[in-house]
């Protein structure tokens, strides 16, 4: 039989790249990235080749199981489909007739694909659906909604286009964005520069024509800093920011003890060179890219980081700007329909969350949610119990901080469902694992991509799944039917994807040679025209949101000064690398011959002092939590932190690979549930301190 | 040599070894096996910034291979019509003599299968027109790879257009 390609969507990380699948025999030969798409032409990274080898591997989930034993123990009992949906819906109903509808709660990746589930939550009445930026992004979010009343899917990153883009603790290279990272190579390589600013050299600190090395959590002085000199000299632009900006004067006022030599002495970075630094982007405004973070659950302060930084690409008028952040393109702005969306054939569900978003915290938004906030009311029923928890391929034991606390908070709850295509920590404590279909083996909803060139993206089944695996519609429709929630009761994909598109003048066909459809034939960079308005109280960027100070939060707060480790005692840092970004690929066959085990980047003159060579392996503990792993000593870290990638020392034994390898960076901060961004609701991973001692 | 060329661009390399995994999953190896590597080293101090840098190894389809003249049973072998060193499995004894005599140590000994795995330039897809596997998915295009004069023309022509555009402008 001759190979067909058939176009569908990667789904080894949150990218969601296109991706062209050769399929022969029933079996997935080579995978790359879709040659039509401009801004990838082919490429797809190290964890997208190894898409292949996820679907070829027996050690995920096969079938749905049920719990045997106690929780966490590993004792399992295969169940049919039917008598697994039958459980889910019969234990979901339970607890929904108990104790409401709001005592569920849904653990999801969100992103394009996420409005069915999102759709399910909904019809069970529970206003508790949460995703994955939660613990990823939900600071930046809540950044660009307090400035602009919108969240920051609503601007692009135009990295090719920019002649100036910084990378505030952002590893591009590594932690790769395949178009992104393509558009920025090509920006480089057409003269546009590179600043880099991170607690380590990485690959992409690599490329820059300046690196700051700073020191760890220190990054809003510096942010600060730039601001300060952008106004002190006058170098922003000045007719944009009286249009566009409100409050420019208590801005002014806040920047006004950042001066560089302040900030100098807090980050370690000339005064000079924060001032030559803003003096350039002013040269480049507006086609400057301050990049606003991927990962900004890091600091007790993060939220003001990711807030400078967008208030700097303001200052600089490259919001709206080809070459800086233009406003994504969204199909109503091109005169076209955009998909219709399951959330909206159910009325809101008008509860109030049990995180306390919206009403204990009234300027933070339900999208992300924060997840932190609301485990407590598994175990002390505050603000009311929460009985159920659905996790849709995630994994809150590997993500949050403190697992054994959270196993600890699991103990309140009636039933504990993993909706997974990977074993996964939380799987393991799961009462009922129901496996999904690997992403090569499923369809997904259509997905609606707004950008440059808005488009529908669809996700189409390359191979018939290997193991008695389904996809997410399959399951949330088998849930829904037996739940009496007719309208999301699908028993094919087709349906789901002509009810999406009916009167979109989009027809499924016109997906054949390419696997998505653009809304517009040429790229649009959305500007602030004459009559825009943010949707926010002023109408303008607000340097102190409105929404914010109704909350009681400041806008910008005062620097805290970051405290020092104490000696023998380093700031616990992480971030990705380009092959693993969590737990779910390093039990990959060919991702974890790649990197088995993580190791603790480490200052080499810091590790010297302590008598550590590089290769060693050592013990580090973090309170009563200790365990070991191997340093890897680097001239070019910061002495006071050391570095490590997250979702390593799985604990189990269904993974042979990944089992017991290298160390799980989140078992090391106790505590870490209550400690966050109280301006921002993310997590703050990096404001843990670890002792490392030689053995 | 081969007539076809891949060439790496360090400039636009991210030293994500995606070249190494997209060979690894068109030819099935063993996750051990690797015949194109990504050889990286760094971070590293160099006089004006601190870099990780990297270099690609396939074969080099050598003119007159050591690989091809070690194997005791005619399983190497250098195809005529391209250049392209491959291994005829059916032939391959798992002797390993070709992995002693390549001075690159490009040939790789598949234990699972007591033979011996090479780049073989993916030769299959060549045929059909397409890029090797590696350059077809190199995360950034750091790897391209050109059929005999098909870059020189490319080149030479873009060189010329640019000179001319020059002269028009000017």
């Amino acid at each position: 039989m001759p190979a067909k390609t058939v176009y569908s969507v990667c789904g080894m990380c949150p990218v969601r790249c296109p991706i062209e699948v050769d399929v022969e025999n029933e079996q997935c030969r080579f995978i790359q990235g879709n040659r039509q798409v401009p801004s990838i032409r082919g490429a797809l990274c190290t964890r997208g080749a190894a898409g292949i080898p996820f679907l070829r591997d027996d050690e995920r989930p096969q079938f749905p199981m049920l719990r045997k034993g106690e929780r966490g123990e590993g004792r399992w009992q295969r169940v049919s489909w039917e008598d697994a949906l039958a459980h889910a819906a019969e234990k979901i109903a339970a607890v929904r007739s108990q104790h409401g509808g709001r005592s569920l709660l849904w653990s999801d990746t969100g992103g394009p694909f996420s409005d069915l589930r999102q759709a399910f939550v909904r019809a069970l009445g529970s206003p508790n659906y949460f995703s994955e930026e939660s613990v990823y992004g939900v600071n930046r979010q809540h950044a660009a909604l307090s400035l602009f009343g919108f969240t920051d899917d609503r601007l692009v990153l135009d990295l090719k286009h920019a002649a100036e883009v910084v990378l505030q603790a952002r590893n591009l290279f590594e932690s790769v964005h395949i178009s992104q990272a393509n558009d920025l190579l090509d920006g480089l390589e057409n003269g546009g520069r590179l600043t880099v600013i991170d607690v380590r050299a990485t690959v992409t600190s690599g490329k820059a024509d300046r690196f700051f090395l700073i020191r760890p959590g220190t990054d809003y002085a510096l942010n600060m800093a730039v601001i300060h000199t952008l106004l002190k000299h006058k170098l922003y632009d000045a007719a944009y920011t009286e249009r566009w900006i409100a409050d420019l004067d208590e801005l002014s006022r806040m920047a006004g003890v950042f001066t560089p030599e302040v900030a100098e002495a807090e980050t370690g970075i000339k005064a000079a060179d924060i001032e030559a630094l803003a003096r350039d982007l002013a040269k480049a405004a507006p086609k400057v890219v301050w990049h606003p973070g991927w990962r900004t659950s890091r600091y007790t302060d993060s939220f003001f980081v990711c807030r400078t930084a967008f208030i700097i690409n303001v200052l600089l008028g490259a919001v709206g700007a080809k070459g800086g952040l233009p406003l994504a393109v969204r199909p109503e702005d091109v005169s076209q329909k955009g998909l219709n969306r399951f959330t909206d054939l159910f009325p809101p569900v008008t509860d109030q969350r049990a995180d306390g978003v919206g009403w204990k915290y009234p300027a933070f938004e339900g999208g992300p949610g924060l997840l932190h906030q609301a485990f407590s009311a598994m175990q002390n029923g505050e603000p009311y119990p929460v009985k159920a928890l659905v996790t849709y391929q995630q994994d809150p034991l590997a993500e949050f901080p403190d697992p054994e606390r959270l196993v600890a908070l699991f103990a309140g709850l009636e039933f504990l469902l993993c909706v997974t295509s990977t074993w996964s920590e939380t799987a393991w404590h799961a009462d009922l694992v129901l496996p999904v279909s690997a992403y090569l083996e499923r369809e997904s909803i259509l997905a609606q991509l707004d950008g440059i060139k808005p488009a529908f993206l669809l996700r189409r089944r390359c191979v018939a799944p290997r193991f008695e695996t389904r996809a997410d519609w399959e399951i949330v429709g088998g849930l829904a039917r037996r739940l009496g929630l007719q309208p999301l009761a699908f028993s094919a994909a087709e349906d789901i994807w002509k009810q999406q598109l009916e009167g979109t003048g989009v027809r499924l066909q016109d997906f054949g040679g390419k696997g998505m459809v653009e809304l517009t034939g040429t790229p649009q960079y959305g500007r602030l025209t004459e009559g825009f308005r943010f949707p926010t109280d002023s109408g303008k960027v607000e340097m102190v949101s409105f929404r914010w100070r109704r909350q009681g939060l400041p806008s910008l707060g005062p620097y805290a000064a970051k405290s020092s480790p104490v000696p023998g005692g380093f700031r616990l840092t992480l971030g990705g690398c380009g092959l693993h970004g969590g737990g779910h690929t390093v039990n990959n066959p060919l991702l974890n011959k790649q990197m088995p085990e993580n190791v603790l980047w480490m200052n080499q003159a810091a590790a010297a002092r302590l008598g550590i060579a590089d290769g060693e392996t050592v013990a580090v503990s973090a309170q009563d939590r200790t365990g070991r792993i191997k340093a890897r000593l680097s001239e070019f870290i910061h002495p006071e932190a050391v570095f490590m990638v997250p979702g390593f020392g799985r604990t189990l034994p269904v993974e042979s690979r990944a089992h017991g390898r290298g160390l799980a960076a989140n078992r090391l901060m106790p505590g870490g549930l209550d400690l966050w961004d109280p301006t921002g609701g993310g997590v703050a991973l990096q404001e843990h301190f670890i002792t490392v001692r030689k053995l | 040599m081969s007539k076809y060329m891949i060439r790496h661009d360090p400039q636009r390399c991210i030293s994500c070894k995606a070249c190494e995994v997209h060979c690894q999953v068109k030819n099935r190896t063993a996750p051990g096996v690797k015949p194109g590597a990504l050889i990286t080293v760094g971070p590293d101090r160099l006089p004006d910034k601190v870099q990780v840098t990297s270099a690609f190894r396939p074969c080099f389809h050598c003119e007159k291979p050591w690989c091809v003249a070690a194997c005791p049973t005619g399983a190497m072998v250098k195809r005529e019509e391209d250049g392209l060193v491959h291994v005829v499995r059916a032939l391959c004894v798992g002797c390993r003599a070709c992995v002693g005599a390549c001075p690159w140590k490009v040939p790789q000994w598949d234990e699972s299968t007591g033979k011996v795995v090479k780049c073989d330039g993916c030769l299959d897809r060549v045929e059909e027109g397409l890029h090797p596997a590696c350059v077809a998915g190199c995360t950034t295009h750091a790897l391209s790879f050109f059929r005999p004069n098909e870059n020189v023309r490319k080149v030479r022509s873009l060189y010329a257009k640019s000179l001319l555009v020059k002269k028009n402008e000017g």
